[in-house]
């Protein structure tokens, strides 16, 4: 059904309609208004599920894992702090082989504190064993999360669904909100492989030393990287049912004549494919994109594939390894280990909130187009500040 | 797991890899028996987790769960809410249970949400005074005058300067209905305890105090006797608080001298030596304080 939601009320409808046994936050900004809307749901009878109010994000993630390990679809949201706040949980539900899915709505990390969006939350924990999946629009954001329960529970890999905070949680947008009939046609009961039950005792989260531990880590990756195959299989699928929603690991928009190829992960797609066609039409600058839905498990290939014709690459990306560049840029040279690599640029923006204009994005297209070579540049920088003239 | 029913000898096997004489142990084999079959157990980090479930091994016969240090209290609450509403609450008790370490300081907060939200959990604090898994470091449980790593006498310390924190009582603030206090060194009170607290609706807190052999510096057959000592010395007094109403204080029908409990302890040698005198005698203070313990509504005592 179409109806225009606000993309927190959305994801909340997606969850719902997903049926899952245990939802458990704990409020942040910009994650509140889905744990405020499910809040609703099970208030007035919609949401037929355990609820419980954490007392910390720590604790939130900690109830999420129990009522996994008893076999129940467990769901949470968090954000930014919050998220750092559950890091240790976060890596222990993934080594657990816990199904969890979580809602990250995106937001800079404090210091300085600042509640407005960028992604370095979810790269932070990059290498916790959660895949990571981030949404462009609302729609993809309730897509998603259906997919995501599904590819979690198959795999026993927990599922973080990234969404840009405010610029989706808070914006009203046309959805089409699937029925509760397709979705359960699409995503059967979960049905664990073990779980803690009195009548088949298990013991789970046992010490192992140096004689194992390495094997349990290489299961994990091995599964993550077949969990490639899985999203795309899984998006596929949700096409089959829903008719949309099969973005799979990357998408490509505008690259078979591209002079440019501009990256990046987010809701800030939107902004950069106006950019592209404008462009296109006012400048003649042929400039494609790549937008990177599944950041874990890294798409090596499929980017590698999606970009190995071209000289120059540009990732845009609200995130940055301090010291080094933006962190999916870093990655995205990585899949040309060994081979003649574009020139793949990192340029860092919008972080904490700053605005990333269409003219920015022209800008930067237009910069590469003349000087390919391979560089790291903050974009948007007030001059002003940097001078030192606060006013 | 393959599993023969004749073979099961505790719900808590023995043949693990704990300490010979270890207090927490004995504690642990008969929380798990007085439970039974039908319990779910999420256990913090520490000896206990340790010992008992060193892959490929496991000691338990319960469905068990080992996740992290300080959130055995919320994964036990996940745990409860999840089988309530999937219907599959039935019969099951779950329990929650780490060390003092666990309980009183990392843990505090996931324990403090648990006690508030009212989850039905039997929570167990294994108190042997210290971080005794990673080397006998000082805790919040740790009581005055006791050597640990990182409290060592010196030239200008006795040892621990700090009082135990009073965890009964914070759980009774928490208006937990159930809170009580046992040891090993009196097997058919503590099961007692742990199947009443198991038949009531809510919240619960156990509170063991179960003697480490390294840690404590005794011979690992005077595990029980120091844990009898305890209390007989009135050091760790045994009771029950139902609905913030003390109901029942163990009487020891011979009270000991403090000295006789602190002595066979290496921790305490210091103590006996010049000038350990003023420390003796808070600990003194502190079994006095115990001693006037009496049925009534719980208030702020000793310990």
């Amino acid at each position: 059904m179409r109806t225009i939601l606000e993309g927190s009320l959305a994801v909340a409808e997606a969850v719902r309609l997903c049926r899952p046994n245990l939802v458990c936050a704990y409020p942040i900004t910009p994650q509140t208004h889905i744990v405020e809307e499910l809040s609703r749901m099970v208030a007035d009878g919609r949401l037929d599920a355990g609820y419980v109010l954490a007392e910390s994000e720590f604790g939130a993630a900690s109830i999420v894992l129990g009522g996994s390990a008893v076999g129940g679809r467990s769901y949470t949201a968090t954000s930014s702090q919050g998220l750092l706040l559950m890091v240790e949980v976060i890596f222990n539900i993934a080594g657990l082989r816990l199904p969890v899915v979580m809602t990250c709505a995106n937001r800079a990390v404090s210091a300085p504190i600042n509640i407005w969006n960028d992604q370095q939350d979810a790269v932070s924990i990059r290498d916790s064993g959660w895949i990571q999946l981030f949404v462009e629009d609302n729609q993809e954001a309730v897509d998603t999360h259906i997919q995501a329960f599904r590819i979690a529970e198959e795999l026993m890999i927990p599922v973080m669904v990234c969404m840009d905070g405010y610029v989706l949680t808070h914006t009203w947008e046309p959805v089409d909100m699937p029925e509760q009939e397709e979705v359960d046609r699409f995503l059967p009961p979960y049905d664990p492989a073990y779980k803690l039950d009195p009548d088949d005792p298990f013991t789970m989260g046992e010490m192992v030393g140096p004689d194992a531990y390495m094997e349990t880590r290489y299961h994990v990756h091995m599964d993550m990287m077949e969990a490639r195959a899985v999203i795309r299989r899984v998006c596929e699928e949700y096409r089959g049912v829903f008719g949309r929603g099969g973005t799979g690991l990357i998408d490509a928009y505008g690259v078979d004549d591209a002079e440019v190829v501009l990256v990046s992960m987010g809701s800030l797609l939107g902004t950069m494919r106006a950019a592209v066609d404008e462009l296109r039409e006012e400048e003649g600058l042929n400039v494609g994109l790549v937008k990177v839905r599944c950041f874990r498990p890294f798409p090596k290939d499929a980017i590698h594939d999606a970009i190995k014709d071209f000289q120059t690459v540009g990732v845009i990306e609200k995130d940055i390894s301090l010291g080094l560049e933006g962190t999916l840029c870093s990655e995205m040279r990585a899949a040309f280990c060994g081979e003649d690599s574009p020139e793949i640029s990192s340029f860092i923006m919008g972080l904490g909130g700053r605005d990333i204009t269409v003219e920015e994005i022209k800008q930067v297209a237009r910069d590469l187009a003349q000087n390919p070579a391979c560089r790291v540049e903050f974009r948007g920088l007030r001059e002003d500040l940097l001078n030192g003239d606060e006013g | 797991m393959e599993r023969e029913e004749g073979r099961i000898i505790n719900l808590m096997e023995p043949g693990h890899t704990g300490c010979a004489g270890c207090g927490q142990a004995i504690g642990a084999r008969l929380v798990a028996k007085a439970a039974g079959p039908r319990v779910i157990i999420a256990n913090a980090t520490g000896c206990l987790e340790v010992y008992t479930t060193t892959y490929p091994r496991s000691s338990w016969e319960v469905p068990w769960i080992h996740s992290l240090f300080e959130n055995a209290a919320a994964v036990a609450a996940g745990m409860e809410v999840t089988l309530k509403a999937m219907g599959r609450y039935g019969d099951v008790k779950i329990i929650a249970q780490a060390g003092d370490g666990g309980t009183a300081d990392i843990g505090m907060g996931c324990i403090s949400g648990m006690f508030e939200r009212g989850h039905d959990i039997l929570y167990i604090c294994y108190d042997n005074e210290g971080y005794m898994n990673t080397g006998y470091q000082r805790s919040s449980l740790t009581p005055p005058g006791a050597r640990t790593t990182t409290s060592p006498p010196g030239r200008n310390s006795w040892g621990n300067v700090t009082r135990k924190k009073n965890m009964p009582l914070i759980a009774v603030a928490h208006g937990v209905p159930y809170v009580a206090t046992a040891t090993p060194a009196e097997p058919r009170d503590l099961m007692r305890k742990v199947r009443k607290a198991l038949e009531i609706e809510g919240p619960k807190y156990l509170h063991l105090l179960v003697p480490c052999v390294p840690g404590w510096g005794i011979e690992s057959e005077l595990s029980v006797e120091m844990a009898r000592l305890a209390t007989e010395t009135f050091l760790f007094p045994v009771f029950e608080i139902e609905n913030g109403v003390i109901t029942r204080v163990r009487r020891v029908k011979e009270r000991r001298p403090v000295e006789d409990y602190l002595r066979p302890q290496r921790r305490f040698a210091h103590l006996f030596r010049p000038g350990g005198e003023p420390v003796l005698e808070e600990l003194r203070q502190i079994a006095e304080e115990n001693s006037r313990l009496e049925p009534g509504p719980a208030v702020l005592f000793g310990a």
